[in-house]
């Protein structure tokens, strides 16, 4: 298995026949072939990343003519202080930090507690309320857009970012998550030891479930940031005041108004807008991946 | 039948050692019930009483500031003849089905290559999961570039090899090709990842009993993996049409700058309306509240349909 890059089982049995030398060749080649599919999707997956910094340091007229641009050009600086001229850049990171950071505690919280709650506990109306949960899978956003922003333009939020954060502060998929992640993480003997020791309820999800779901609450963590940061439908509709705005909007905002005339500040603004979530990505990108698969297998 | 009682009676679930004794009064649960709270304020607030007034909203005409007329099945009616939404029904569809067929046999064809290489197995699923943690908005910004008529990557690549270049953002079949290619490049690392995480439970003896009996690694491919990923299939597909029949970041931003009424219009000839950029557009843009929920629930009921075709054609494959 040292030298093998591919599963032996896919060699064929027609080709028993072939000299031993020609075989270990013909699987090498197999091997090769396999990684330079993979690294050309790689590519693929890549090349739009490398485009768009590319284009960030070129001028809209460089970037007009043909051929296009390959390699780096010298206008960044000119393309980050247009950018700055023209969006409230860094207001609208700050209020896009703001309400991913805020959310994201909220949730872990909530969810978590919610989840500890049908994970280890019984008692009457349980099974009813966990399948009321389940149902708000089924319901599209766009049912509940209309009434949303009328119920928040009433309590007078439409404009300011706790029409973002207050719905979003607890979820069904994050109770659902944590509630799978419980069962089997969290030992009943645990939990009775504790109450044995006259631990309150709120000890025992603080002291005793807690600390053994911290990857659990990694995954849904990064995943919930990363959902909020990108989150575009709603902080459009919700965010009537244009100075006041999430980097997402201000960004559409950016090509909307620029999209057709000055791509190379555009592009410098999408390539900024990326950054801080790759950094986030980058941080927790194992849980991620790993976590996704689980929870789809399941 | 006198064993069947015995069978039927399995101890009291295994969830928790006291269970819920009927003589305790709720009262004493308080802590638990405040628990979980939160969520079910939140959805009583912003999902169920959301959804129950859209229903209420559909029977009525409103402009969100003035008063509400009764309208009856008025506006029910007016859906089933208004060809703006049928024609937004048709480009979601298309769409649809332009990104997800070659998204799923791409990233089937990535999770089985993954699955066999391994080294650097770690790196090539970062690199593939990269465009989806990306946000919608930026990466339709890319990709306009990437398709732009005057300077984009792929004209240029189609003036090199001496094709005639294509307006894509400008011909009906062009916007529809760039909002299906951004959603595949989004989504196939994605799906890779699920798919490869479904492969790896199958159980190395099936290969290894489908290799003694002589089949080759196509014959193996159609007659164990992919039975045995029906279920991750199934997955990936229902998750691909609810998210893919909703689509509207990728076209409003894609298309607002071409978009000359509106940005939810969809751009010339509104070939990439979506149905949700129409009931964006309905209800934001014309301030039809009333239509706008008729709309929305139009958009569900096309969903749901889709969702139980999927769902019965993976299944009856399953009973071959």
């Amino acid at each position: 298995m040292t030298i093998t890059d591919v599963k032996p089982t896919e060699s064929e049995p027609g080709k028993a026949r072939h000299g031993k030398n020609k075989r270990i060749d013909g699987t090498r080649r197999r091997g090769i072939a396999l990684h330079v599919s993979l690294i050309l999707g790689v590519l693929l997956s890549a090349f739009p990343f490398y485009w768009a910094v590319i284009m960030s340091t070129h001028s809209s007229t460089e970037i007009f003519s043909y051929p296009p641009k390959l390699l780096p050009g010298s206008h960044l600086g000119d393309n980050l202080s247009k950018l700055f001229d023209s969006i409230d850049f860094f207001g609208s990171m700050f209020n896009s930090l703001l309400v991913a950071t805020t959310v994201t505690v909220l949730v872990l919280f909530f969810d978590s507690l919610a989840a500890f709650v049908f994970a280890k506990f019984s008692f009457p109306g349980r099974g009813v309320l966990f399948a009321m949960m389940m149902m708000i899978f089924m319901v599209p956003a766009q049912l509940q857009a209309i009434p949303q922003f009328v119920i928040m333009a009433k309590l007078g939020w439409i404009g300011s970012m706790t029409s973002l954060v207050v719905p979003a502060a607890a979820n069904a998929f994050g109770i659902f998550w944590m509630r799978q992640y419980m069962k089997s993480a969290i030992h009943d003997e645990l939990l009775d030891a504790s109450k044995l020791d006259g631990a309150s309820f709120m000890r025992q999800y603080w002291h005793v479930a807690l600390p053994v779901v911290r990857p659990g609450l990694a995954f849904l963590g990064i995943f919930t940031f990363m959902g909020q940061w990108n989150d575009y439908a709603w902080p459009l509709i919700a965010l009537t005041n244009p100075d006041n705005v999430t980097l997402q909007v201000a960004l559409s905002q950016l090509n909307g108004v620029h999209g057709t005339t000055d791509y190379g500040m555009v592009m410098t603004g999408a390539v900024l807008a990326l950054i801080p979530l790759l950094i986030v990505f980058a941080i927790g990108a194992k849980q991620i991946i790993a976590d996704l698969g689980k929870g789809a297998i399941r | 039948m006198a064993t069947v009682p015995l069978v039927e009676k399995p101890p009291a679930p295994a969830v928790e050692p006291p269970p819920a004794n009927p003589k305790k009064s709720i009262r004493s649960y308080w802590r638990l019930y405040a628990a979980i709270s939160p969520f079910y304020l939140l959805f009583l607030a912003f999902g169920l009483i959301p959804v129950g007034f859209s229903l209420y909203l559909s029977f009525h005409r409103w402009d969100g500031l003035g008063s509400m007329e009764y309208a009856g099945l008025s506006q029910y009616k007016y859906l089933l003849s208004d060809t703006d939404f049928w024609s937004s029904i048709g480009n979601t569809i298309i769409i649809w089905a332009l990104a997800t067929f070659p998204m799923i046999f791409l990233a089937m064809v990535t999770a089985v290559m993954l699955n066999s290489a391994v080294r650097f197995k770690k790196i090539y699923r970062f690199a593939y999961f990269l465009p989806n943690v990306t946000s919608v908005v930026a990466v339709a910004i890319i990709f306009g570039s990437v398709f732009s008529t005057n300077f984009g990557l792929v004209n240029a690549l189609l003036q090199a090899v001496g094709l005639d270049q294509v307006a894509w953002l400008n011909t009906p079949w062009g916007i529809k090709v760039a909002i299906a290619t951004l959603m595949t490049w989004q989504w196939t690392g994605y799906n890779a990842i699920i798919f490869l995480a479904g492969l790896q439970t199958i159980p190395g003896e099936l290969y290894e009993a489908a290799r003694v009996d002589g089949a080759g690694p196509i014959q193996t491919f159609f007659r164990i993996t992919l039975p045995m990923m029906r279920p991750v299939l199934l997955f990936v597909l229902v998750i691909s049409t609810v998210t893919g029949l909703q689509s509207f970041s990728e076209p409003q931003v894609l298309l607002q700058t071409t978009a000359n009424e509106s940005t939810f219009s969809g751009g010339p000839d509104h070939a990439g309306r979506t149905m949700v950029l129409y009931f964006f557009q309905q209800t934001f843009d014309n301030n039809d509240f009333g239509y706008g929920a008729a709309v929305a629930w139009g958009i569900f009921l096309v969903v749901v349909i889709f969702s139980i075709i999927n769902w019965r054609l993976v299944q009856r494959r399953g009973e071959d």
